[in-house]
């Protein structure tokens, strides 16, 4: 139920990482980054050209360190052509409690807003992905630690009601430090609110696939991430319920190598499969070409 | 009164109660006539506890909804229903202590009765977890809801935790999956669900048994995303800001009713259930007869579409010009 600021910031150097201005940059734009800027491997410091980095869907080609991406590059990744419709756009925090911290959550939002450009910590669009028709739901961690609010429960219950409403299959992506703590108690229903509206999906026979990518903790672990018909990950991404400090402060010792990885949870039984970003789209297309048929959308 | 663990906040009526109880002691050994002195205190007391427990603080609430004395859910099965039956484990790992449940019969009426479940002493704390169940603990909850569904019995859950157990085999048996699990199935049973916190609601350990078509608070307890504590220390760097969050959490039933997150209130003795456990007792089960009353006349699928369009309504938000 918690994000860590340090998450917030970013990580690794910052000589070599698009900061913002990479973020906000169109993709089409990305695309003609000029040769000679580099990006380093926050892991292994191997220095790669930009575009071979973004060819390589933001995996390192050295040592397969999934690089933290957004919205932005799950739909490029996934939609044919990058063409999609967004839903809801427009949906933007209320401040229910008039919460303070050591500021307003309203100036958090407006500040979260401006630096990443987003409106809320997930975004919903509908297009084709490989010709099948798809909803797709992914959490944006650049905004508040991708923590889950009134927003965000909501935007997913309307995709979720989108693909009911036109029988399409629904993918979520997940990536959150949990509950927005902005939003106490709403934030806490939005669970509830996003289960309840997955078990309609359920019954209506509609596929449902929750991909679980880095990092993704508390509340949405304990909600739709953990109920896809299919639950699936990428690569060594840190998914649990209770966050790692709390664990470790709670049991007072380290934590075990790899403890909370997705490898660790595929070893437990609670993933299908791993999934590397650059096989995404044609594993997700196969999965999809066994259980649904996309002409008669059953 | 004697035996009673007092409260920080509390010192004001401890003091009256001393001096009452020394008035007593000196009427009674016959050397003075202290009628009027203990009248006077009595009424003081009363006043006393008016004032203290009208304007509770957040904190101060959150302190009440963990006091030693106060029920817990056994207490409340055994003073409100009668043959019960314990049922025991998930049918995969164990039977978790932080979680009990059954059936029982509130005036000839079958309920499944589930709740987290702390301890008195420090033995049966350690048993229970001190009320924070393993995923364990969310499966044999869901596994005996399942079995009501199944003989067309209503389910009531008494809400008590501190939150889901942290922990190595937590994780190892999927906690999160677990308590998600329970948020699916709950949202679409077919019989009445009434969920009662009655001591702490916190997170995602208490909302994995409190999918209902009810949910009620008591009046001195909290529920929300986190503990104030926990809070304080992730937003304000500081374990010492805890009232601060407590209020800023907004935590409280009556803050949770006006917020519509929940959907009712059941009154406390003053003070606290633990202040008088048998009137606290009637108005639990004075309040699940008449939630049941109600609950009972709607057919399976209205109950799933009103249990649906309630959780589905909560949020705030805006929506912007594009």
């Amino acid at each position: 139920m918690e994000f860590e600021e340090d998450d917030l910031s970013g990580e690794g150097s910052k000589w070599y990482r698009r900061r913002l201005s990479g973020i906000l940059t169109k993709t089409k734009d990305k695309k003609a980054t000029p040769d000679g800027l580099w990006e380093k491997c926050s892991r292994c410091k191997t220095v790669v050209p930009s575009k071979d980095w973004i060819a390589n869907y933001y995996v390192c080609p050295s040592c397969q360190y999934h690089d933290r991406i957004g919205s932005r590059e799950y739909f490029e990744i996934l939609f044919d052509n990058n063409k999609f419709t967004e839903l809801d756009p427009g949906l933007s925090s209320g401040d229910p409690l008039q919460f303070t911290d050591t500021a307003p959550y309203t100036d958090r939002i407006k500040a979260a807003q401006r630096k990443t450009g987003l409106v809320d910590a997930v975004r919903t669009a509908t297009g084709k992905m490989n010709d099948f028709k798809l909803v797709v739901s992914c959490m944006d961690f650049a905004f508040v630690g991708g923590s889950m609010g009134s927003v965000v429960g909501e935007k997913i219950a309307r995709g979720i009601d989108y693909s009911l409403e036109h029988n399409i299959p629904f993918l979520m992506i997940s990536k959150s430090g949990g509950a927005r703590m902005m939003e106490a108690a709403f934030s806490l229903m939005q669970m509830a609110k996003t289960s309840a509206k997955l078990a309609l999906l359920h019954k209506a026979g509609i596929p449902y696939i929750s991909l679980i990518t880095n990092p993704t903790t508390g509340g949405v672990t304990a909600s739709f991430a953990m109920l896809g018909d299919m639950n699936i990950a990428e690569p060594e991404a840190l998914i649990g319920f209770a966050g790692p400090r709390v664990i470790r402060e709670t049991i007072g010792k380290d934590l075990p190598k790899g403890f909370q990885s997705s490898e660790f949870l595929l070893e437990h039984g609670f993933l299908d499969f791993i999934v590397p970003r650059t096989e995404l789209k044609e594993k997700l297309t196969t999965v999809l070409k066994h259980i649904w048929d996309k002409k008669t959308h059953k | 009164m004697a035996d009673t663990q007092w409260l920080d906040f509390e010192k004001d009526i401890v003091e009256l109660h001393e001096q009452l109880a020394k008035a007593r002691e000196t009427h009674e050994k016959g050397k003075l006539d202290m009628t009027d002195m203990i009248q006077g205190l009595e009424e003081k007391i009363e006043e006393a506890k008016k004032h203290v427990y009208n304007n509770l603080t957040g904190w101060q609430k959150v302190q009440i909804s963990r006091h030693p004395d106060r029920p817990y859910t056994l207490d409340y099965i055994e003073n409100i229903a009668t043959d019960f039956i314990e049922l025991h484990g998930d049918r995969h790992v164990k039977d978790d202590k932080a979680i009990v449940g059954g059936f029982a019969s509130i005036d000839g009426e079958t309920f499944m009765i589930i709740g987290q479940q702390k301890g008195r002493n420090t033995k049966q704390r350690q048993m229970r977890n001190f009320g924070m169940p393993n995923p364990e603990g969310y499966r044999k909850a869901l596994r005996l809801m399942k079995l009501a569904e199944k003989f067309k019995k209503p389910i009531i859950t008494f809400i008590d935790t501190p939150g889901a157990s942290p922990g190595l085999e937590a994780e190892e048996r999927g906690q999160g999956e677990a308590i998600a699990r329970n948020l699916f199935e709950m949202a679409t049973l077919e019989v009445p669900v009434i969920c009662i916190v009655i001591g702490e609601g916190a997170s995602g350990g208490a909302l994995g048994i409190g999918i209902g078509d009810r949910v009620l608070m008591m009046q001195y307890t909290w529920y929300s995303v986190i503990s104030p504590e926990s809070c304080s220390s992730i937003l304000w760097r500081t374990w010492d800001k805890k009232e601060l969050a407590a209020e800023a959490l907004k935590l409280s039933a009556t803050d949770m009713l006006g917020n519509g997150l929940i959907d009712g209130i059941i009154e406390e003795p003053l003070g606290g259930a633990h202040h008088d456990t048998a009137t606290a007792f009637k108005a639990v089960k004075a309040a699940i007869k008449k939630e049941y009353k109600a609950l009972k006349t709607l057919s399976p699928d209205e109950l799933v579409n009103k249990r649906i369009a309630k959780f589905s309504n909560m949020g705030v938000y805006e929506v912007l010009e594009s």
